[in-house]
Formats: structure tokens, sequence, C-alpha cells
């Protein structure tokens, strides 16, 4: 028996562009056991977004999975033709995104939206469609579920809107769900409410792969998180074991920035420096330009991912060097 | 002399909405930010927070009431009698990529607002000007030719601040300055505002959802909810015995950065907001309130106040 939804195994994306390629995601290998919620943390361009597009196979245009494999429920799915990847799409792996706004057809009620999904991919009559489409609305905590089938997307709070896209995501029931940034554009409190939500897909059997780059909500409710930075992983472990125990440069910085916010410092610790240019990544580590404990083997080699102690692996050579001593 | 640096005095916004109806964006609201203090504004998107902003510094004119600034009323004032007080009122805006013109270079985007005010003569003192706010904000000179597009959303971000600060103003509105900035560029422009505060003698109004953020800048914070405040006082004191259930919500529903906090947070607010255009009667809090009694949809519940906190609660710190 497979326990793993989804495989990812060195997974590498490139994208064209008018100079040359670059490559947003390097080397990415990851795993969602059945019935967990899973992180992938980072920020704005660190290839956290790349990375799920890829697995869903909807890169843009211009960019190409050009080595690796991902694995769904045993299957290999990134050599599949896209008719057959299309099938999968929303029947046995769907994706929720930041704007619920953008997401929905703003001119087709939302109800018949979430119908289509059922429509496609199952032999059913539109009343048992609709049936499907009212129970899922109800199942997500749709409050009037009748009255909401029928109003069009701008009708709808934010709150609402990405009930609404889980409602679409779920009701073919997937095995995977991967919800990118799924309350950064929502309130606090519909936020809280969102992730309860997710929370109880997971209870019912779905796996979730969330990326955010909010430490709160990976906190709140992933059990297993990977960090990455400028296209790689550079941490991994279980979500208490990483923020108990962080140990990369990047990570230690990311958890020191939002606890010294917390904590209310005089002056905030930060990170120095920004995030590098893809095409200007240095040599070697590519934390080396900002980490403050740099050494001369760091800018010239890339370190690999390795375990510091079970399932905590770190990309990093100062954690190596304690291994040696 | 006020005491008050800025004073809002019953303020009233109402916008026209389709089908005749009237959304409530702002509704009575008073306020007092001291000189060199930093008021935080919090509530969730759609509370009137930002149009609250903006009617304060009358980029916005109130349908009602009015807006004192070192005691003389601004909405009353021409336009001409208000064009020098402008430049003591400023604003920074959340989005980095919006708020700069893509086609002016760092120096011209800096200037702007010298050259406005013609606060020098010659080219090269505005220039020398320009570069010296630069430094401030910690933009490297040498970028003084460059586009918005070739900076990241920090260091655009510091170039909208050097904007902001460019006239000496004494007063400025931070809308959301650091919500479209990741958490490690985040604390960089919040340690520079705090900075700034201190070396140009400044008064904020600091716009957020982001209730930690808030905590860290603010000396004191403003709630509101649907175009009113709900609790108004010192920082420290309102996010540690918040008076109104609304505050005690909102603080409960941040996600802690700490998986050992799961299952902690007891407080999740039902629902959704009710629409401005359409806001319950007496408290507009009762719908989603779970201590709400019949009071609560009779009679609006005032601001109260109890050791330096008002609270617009009928059962204030009771429930």
């Amino acid at each position: 028996m497979n326990d793993r939804t989804l495989e990812v195994r060195n997974l590498n994306v490139t994208i064209r562009t008018d100079r040359r390629e670059v490559r947003p995601v390097n080397d990415v290998s990851l795993d969602v056991l059945a019935g967990s919620i899973v992180g992938i943390v980072g920020e704005s361009g660190c290839g956290k977004s790349m990375t799920a597009r890829a697995v869903m196979g909807l890169l843009p245009y211009s960019g190409k999975v050009d080595g690796g494999t991902v694995r769904l429920c045993g299957r290999e799915i990134t050599a599949l033709p896209e008719k057959e990847r299309r099938k999968l799409r929303g029947s046995e792996i769907s994706m929720i995104f930041q704007e619920p706004m953008t997401s929905l057809n703003p001119v087709i009620k939302v109800g018949k939206q979430v119908e289509e999904t059922i429509r496609l991919h199952t032999e059913c009559s539109r009343e048992e469609a609709k049936e499907k489409t009212l129970a899922m609305f109800r199942e997500v905590e749709i409050p009037e579920a009748e009255t909401r089938y029928h109003c069009y997307p701008h009708q709808l709070s934010g709150g609402l809107r990405q009930r609404v896209m889980i409602a679409m995501a779920m009701v073919c029931k997937p095995k995977l769900l991967i919800a990118d940034e799924p309350t950064t554009a929502l309130d606090v409190t519909v936020e809280a409410q969102i992730l309860n939500l997710l929370e109880h897909l997971r209870d019912a059997g779905t796996s979730v792969l969330i990326i955010s780059h909010n430490l709160g909500v990976i906190a709140r409710v992933c059990d297993y998180v990977y960090v990455m930075y400028a296209g790689r992983i550079v941490e991994q472990a279980a979500t208490e074991v990483l923020f108990g125990r962080p140990t990369h440069p990047y990570t230690r910085g990311l958890f020191r920035s939002v606890n010294s916010l917390r904590e209310g410092s005089a002056t905030l610790e930060t990170i120095p420096g920004v995030v590098p240019n893809l095409f200007r990544l240095p040599a070697g580590c590519s934390f080396s330009l900002r980490c403050g404990q740099c050494g001369a083997n760091c800018e010239k080699n890339m370190p690999e991912l390795l375990e510091t102690e079970p399932d905590h692996r770190v990309r990093c050579f100062l954690t190596e060097k304690e291994d040696a001593e | 002399m006020s005491e008050y640096l800025l004073e809002a005095r019953e303020l009233t916004k109402e916008f026209p909405a389709a089908g005749k109806k009237t959304v409530h964006a702002v509704s009575g609201v008073s306020l007092q930010i001291r000189k060199g203090e930093t008021l935080g504004l919090v509530g969730e998107s759609g509370c009137g927070k930002s149009t609250l902003g903006r009617l304060l510094i009358r980029t916005l004119q109130p349908t009602s009431g009015e807006v004192l600034f070192r005691g003389q009323s601004v909405t009353r004032m021409k336009d001409s009698e208000f064009k020098p007080l402008r430049k003591e009122m400023q604003l920074v805006f959340q989005d980095p990529y919006a708020s700069l013109d893509p086609r002016m270079t760092v120096r011209d985007l800096v200037a702007e607002p010298i050259e406005t005010w013609k606060l020098y003569g010659s080219r090269e003192e505005v220039t020398e000007r320009v570069r010296e706010l630069l430094r401030a904000v910690g933009v490297p000179e040498e970028f003084l030719h460059r586009y918005p597009h070739q900076f990241s959303g920090g260091q655009r971000q510091r170039i909208g601040i050097a904007r902001a600060i460019a006239a000496n103003p004494s007063f400025i509105v931070c809308d959301e300055p650091v919500s479209a900035l990741d958490v490690s560029v985040q604390n960089q422009i919040l340690n520079l505002l705090k900075e700034l505060k201190e070396t140009r003698d400044l008064t904020y109004l600091f716009i957020s959802h982001d209730l930690s953020v808030v905590r860290y800048l603010a000396d004191r914070v403003c709630v509101m909810f649907l175009g009113k405040i709900c609790e108004i006082g010192p920082t420290e004191e309102v996010y540690e015995h918040p008076r109104h259930p609304y505050t005690r919500f909102l603080l409960d529903a941040v996600p802690v950065p700490d998986p050992a906090a799961r299952g902690k947070q007891i407080h999740l607010l039902k629902g959704e907001a009710p629409s401005p255009a359409d806001p319950p009667s007496g408290c507009r809090f009762r719908t989603r309130c779970p201590y709400a009694t019949e009071r609560c949809a009779e009679e609006e519940p005032a601001l109260q106040e109890e050791d330096g906190v008002r609270a617009a609660c009928h059962c204030a710190g009771k429930w």
C-alpha cells in the first residue's frame, strides 16, 4: 500500500525568457502523506507557487518541467499527455488560489460554476449535479446555500468566494488539494474559519498542500513543513521540530523576524538584503549573500540537503560541520 | 494652541451606492492624535479605516463633522487656505508597485513634492536634497536615475516614504505600508518608519490589518468595526485587556507562529460582517456577537471611558 498521496522527486522547472533560461524550481523533492497537511513556506519568488503549478500541470507557456518525477498515489503524471492531465485536474488533484475573485468567472452564477466541474468529470444529470453542489456548499459551511447558488461572484464576500472555490475544488473528492496562499487576501477572522475548514477536509481524508508566506498559518494547520529559498528546499521537518529547532540560517532569520515583532523588541530583527534575482544567483549557496555566518566554502559550493536528525533535513555547510566535529 | 495635533469631531462619510442605497463608510467618529504619537488603526476590510485616514488629511471631504489640525478646522477651509497645510500631511500607500509613476526616475519621483512646494531654488539644490532623502530612507544614491521597475518591493516602499517626507510634513498617514512585503523586508521598513518618526519629529496614523505590526509601532490603538470605533486606548492595555468583544475576537483569530498554541483558539467569530450599506440597528457588531442582548439591538452603545480606554459596548469588559 502506498501511503503517499504526492511524491515529488528531483523536480526541475525552467522558464525561458528573452535573455536566457532561469530555474525557479531546482531539485525539489517532497512528499504529502495521505491524510496530512503539508506546507511550503518561503518569500515571494522562492519557487513555492511554481512548484505547485508544476504539480498541477499548469505552468505558464514559457515554463517546462525538465527533470524529475511527480507521482500522484503512485502514478507518474509529468509524462502524461495533456488530455490525461486535464482529466486529473479537478477530479484527482485540485487547486485553490490566493485571489478568489479573479479565479471565478464573473458572469456565471457560482452554483453553475461548481456544477460544471461535476458534469465535466462524472456522468450525471443536471438535477444530480445541482444536488451535489448544494451538498458541497453545505459541507464548506456556506450559509443559505440555495440562495448563494444563484449568486454571481461579485455578490459574495471574499470569505464566501474562497468557500465557493474550495467547494469547486472538493466536489469531485480529489485525493490532493493544493492551496496557494488560500487566506492571504482574507481578514483574520475569516482566515481562521477557512483554516478550520481545511482541517475538516484533511480529517475527511483529503491530503492538503498549503503554500504560504505566513508562519502563523503554517504553525496553525501543517503537519510537515518545507522551507524554500531561491528555488530550492533549504530545510524540512515536522512542524513541531521545525518551529522548535529551526536550523538553516534563513529559517532562523525568518523566525527571528517574526518573533522580534511579536515580542516588541526595540529594533526589529531583519534579514539583510533582498531575495536574489534568479538571473544572478551566487555561485555557491543561494543564501550566502545574506547569511551572517557565510564562509569561503559557502561562496563556492552548494550544500546538500542532509539530515541533521531523523527526518529533519537542512541545506547548510554549518550544520554539516557540526556533525563532523 | 490645542493640545492635539489632529482632532476628528463626529466625522461621517457616506457614499452613494447602487439602488439608492447609502454606504455608511465612517459614522460619527471622534478621535484625537497628540503630537509625536502613533495611533494604530485596525479593523477588517470594509470597516472604513482607509476612508477615515483619507478624511483626516482632507483627500476626502466628510459628509458631516470636521477635522481640526493644530486647532484649526481644515474641513471648512478654502482650497487656497488649505494649500500650505497639505505639505504638513502626507500619505504612504500600501502598494509600492501602483503608487510610483513607472515612467519617472527616482530623482524625479522624490523631487516632485520638493518642486511642487518650491522648497529649493536651483535644480542642483533639489537633486542634493533628493540624495539626502534617499540616504535617509536607505536607497543607494547611485540609483538616482533608475526607474521603479528596477527596484524590489521593499526599495519601492522606501522611495514612497522618501516622497512622503520630502516636504517635511508633521503628520503621515501610513495606509498598510508593509502589507505587500515579505516578512524579512517588512521589518526593515518598520524599523525605518520608527527611526524617521524619532529623527524627524513625525506623528503617524498607522492603518493596518496586521495586529502584531500595530502592536509594535502604535502608542495607542483604535479598533473599528463597520464605520464606528469599538475601542480606543493605549496599545498594551487594549491588547492585554480588550473591553469590546470584537477586539477579543480579532486578537484571537491571528494565527500564532507556534504549533503548541494549536487548539487554544477558543474564540472564533462566526459568519460574515454585515454590509455597510445596511448596518444592523443598535450596536453594529451585535449580529456577530455571542453576548448580544435585546438592549444591543435597540440602543446604540456610546464610547465609555474606563482606565484610559474608551469602548462602545453595553457590557464592556463584563462579557
